[in-house]
């Protein structure tokens, strides 16, 4: 990223103040900073985690611990999609497996990988709190989409 | 209605009407909430009634014995009692909506359809406990929520019901909504408060229990969300209605999320003692395809499983389930079909908590990644019969030697999935090189 793009903008500025507030210790917003950084560069590179460290007065050490102690910040680039396919215990059950599988085998890619198109990367997560509608999947930390079948991610693809 | 005598402890549980989840449309808008749920009125009594002092809002949930619903099943009560008087320092809730449980999926429709509730439920708890703040902390997955409850909350702190001089009284209270961002451990309440003060999530010895030193080293308590949720309605319906629904050592209206292969699964709110089999039968209509049932796991991945044929007259409280060898954790019940292979069930158990062990302490660290590697191996075909006997040793050489429970927690699943279903893990295993009745000194010969 280059420098002249390290900065926030004033309407972020604002938003880190306010969550600065909100804790007796202001370093204690640095999660939601990390989550701010995420969304504006796609994803925590060095300098962006630095970004976020510098902002609050901390320690880049402790910041990468913090960025890296957490499965949903990406340290490395990501797809434009990311497709979070539950397997833990109910969705296990219920086939998450098959459904992994198949998005592995239609996108042509292992789980961990992104498409050479840098449109889709495939993950295996676990438990996503949604179990009763298993098997299920998380869009790019963000839509849960329930009850999958094949058919229903064939539509997903296309619609994304 | 009919009833097996004296099989259930839910009463008269086809009649209940729910009151966690009442069936009221939009009951997450305020006005809804305010108009036809009674809601904010418990809490505007609590403060301008003079009868409610902390102390007897405090007995109050003491005397409705209500037991903390994020698994681990502590009286509420005592556990605000243990807040030591208030001194110079601020004081602490922290809300632990981190739900992350496999298997357990209810604090989330508490978020989604009645949050309001849940923070009424913690402002009581907030006046009880004479707090200054809530910390809500919320997994980041469930980022779609946190956006909603986050309107919510504003529409509440605009209507003067969070902040400062509550409803007009010398009462005040925030209430901060914080991502997390994707960590099981977090759920645990000593790693949720280091996650809260910005660092990894590490949790810490306790003692000190955090009512003595918990956030910012300040005295704090935490809460599940479900358990919040039920402070409102305590105080409307009285200690005792609580105390006298479902079954008498683990009281109250309580949700039960239920998945896995029945027909229909979801989140149900019923009293606590229901027949696991009325739960499976008749809440969630059946196994699929009307299969047998080969395993129920009723409380969420850490807690053992029972055998398909041993849950007859099993009820959900941590008393019949601490008989039949389980425990009622979080309440979130997995159903397994009679094909369930249970090695591979054990093989993803395993994974899991190889995947989410925060690694401070070598027997979890360690122990977690041996017991996924041994199960993977006897999955694959490539296990002994001994491995059998030295996931038993693993589990013994984990369970009570770490920080927290999260050891206990993937040990116990282990230890009784081998335990009970045994014959399913011999199948998988290579001949013993040792078969019984052999002639032992013919083999011992041969390898000389
Ligand atoms: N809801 C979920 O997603 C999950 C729930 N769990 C459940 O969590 C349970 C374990 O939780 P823990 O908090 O480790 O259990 P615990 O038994 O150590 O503590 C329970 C609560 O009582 C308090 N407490 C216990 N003894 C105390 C004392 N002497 N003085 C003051 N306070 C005391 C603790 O501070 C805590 O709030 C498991 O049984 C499991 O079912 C586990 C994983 C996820
Ligand atoms: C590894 C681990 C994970 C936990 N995760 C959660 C969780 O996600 N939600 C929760 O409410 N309690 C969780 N707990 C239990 C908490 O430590 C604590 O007992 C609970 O939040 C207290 O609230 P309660 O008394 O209202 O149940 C977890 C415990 C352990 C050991
Ligand atoms: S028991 Fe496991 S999860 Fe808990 S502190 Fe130790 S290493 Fe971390
Ligand atoms: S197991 Fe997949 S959402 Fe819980």
């Amino acid at each position: 990223i280059p420098d002249e793009e390290l900065v926030w903008t004033d309407e972020e500025q604002e938003r880190i103040e306010e969550r600065k507030a909100k804790y007796p210790d202001p370093k204690s917003a640095i999660m939601d900073l990390l989550w701010m950084a995420q969304e504006k560069y796609d994803y925590l590179p060095p300098e962006a985690i630095r970004l976020c460290a510098d902002t609050l007065d901390m320690d880049y050490a402790r910041a990468y611990g913090v960025a890296t102690f957490y499965t949903q910040y990406y340290k490395e680039e990501k797809g434009k999609f990311v497709l979070d396919v539950c397997t833990c215990f109910s969705c296990q059950m219920m086939g998450g497996y098959d459904i992994l599988h198949y998005l592995e085998e239609k996108l042509g890619i292992h789980k961990g990988e992104t498409t050479d198109d840098g449109l889709f990367t495939v993950e295996e997560v676990e438990c996503l709190g949604c179990c009763g509608s298993a098997p299920m999947m998380q869009v790019t930390n963000g839509p849960y989409v329930h009850n999958l079948t094949k058919d229903k991610v064939d539509a997903l693809l296309d619609d994304l | 209605m009919e009833l097996t005598n004296g099989a259930t402890k839910a009463g008269d549980w086809r009649n209940y009407e729910r009151v966690l989840l009442p069936p009221i449309r939009n009951l997450h808008k305020l006005e809804v909430y305010e108009n036809e749920a009674n809601g904010y009125n418990r809490l505007r009594d609590v403060l301008e009634n003079d009868d409610w002092t902390p102390e007897s809002v405090t007995n109050e949930v003491k005397a409705s014995n209500l037991r903390g619903r994020g698994g681990a099943g502590f009286p509420t009560g005592l556990k605000w009692s243990f807040m030591p008087d208030p001194d110079d320092r601020p004081r602490y809730l922290a809300c632990n909506a981190d739900e992350s449980e496999p298997g357990t999926f209810k604090d989330r429709q508490i978020m989604e359809y009645n949050p309001h509730l849940m923070f009424e439920g913690i402002l009581i708890a907030g006046y009880a406990m004479q707090l200054d703040a809530c910390y809500v902390y919320i997994r980041g997955e469930y980022a779609d929520w946190i956006r909603h409850m986050e309107a919510q909350l504003q529409k509440a702190y605009d209507k003067g019901y969070v902040g400062d001089n509550i409803m007009g009284t010398d009462f005040s209270m925030d209430i901060v909504l914080h991502k997390g961002a994707g960590a099981y451990i977090c759920g645990e309440e000593t790693s949720l408060m280091e996650s809260l003060e910005g660092k990894r999530g590490y949790p810490r010895y306790k003692p000190p229990f955090p009512a003595q030193k918990g956030l910012w080293a300040s005295p704090t308590t935490i809460n599940n969300v479900e358990t919040l949720a039920h402070a409102p309605l305590i105080i409307e319906n009285g200690g005792e209605w609580f105390a006298n629904t479902g079954a008498e050592a683990h009281p109250g209206p309580i949700l039960y999320g239920i998945s896995g292969h029945v027909n229909r699964p979801g989140v149900y709110e019923y009293p606590t003692g229901m027949l696991i089999t009325d739960l499976i039968d008749e809440v969630a209509q059946g196994v699929i395809d009307d299969k047998g049932i080969k395993a129920v796991v009723p409380g969420g991945c850490s807690v053992p499983p029972l055998r398909g044929d041993g849950i007859d007259g099993v009820t959900m409280d941590s008393e019949s389930l601490q008989e039949a060898g389980s425990m009622l954790g979080t309440g979130g019940m997995l159903i397994l079909d009679e094909d369930t292979d249970m090695v591979s069930y054990l093989r993803r158990v395993t994974h899991f908590y190889q995947h989410e062990s925060c690694g401070q302490c070598t027997p979890c660290r360690e122990g977690t990644g041996w017991l996924e590697r041994i199960v993977t191996r006897i999955d694959e075909g490539e296990g002994n019969m001994r491995d059998l006997d030295l996931l038993l040793d693993l589990c013994d050489q984990m369970e009570g030697r770490t920080i927290c429970a999260f050891a206990d927690a993937a040990a116990w699943p282990v230890r009784n999935t081998v335990k009970r279903f045994r014959e399913d893990f011999e199948a998988k295993c290579k001949p013993s090189v040792h078969p019984t009745g052999a002639d032992l000194s013919a083999a011992g010969a041969t390898a000389a």
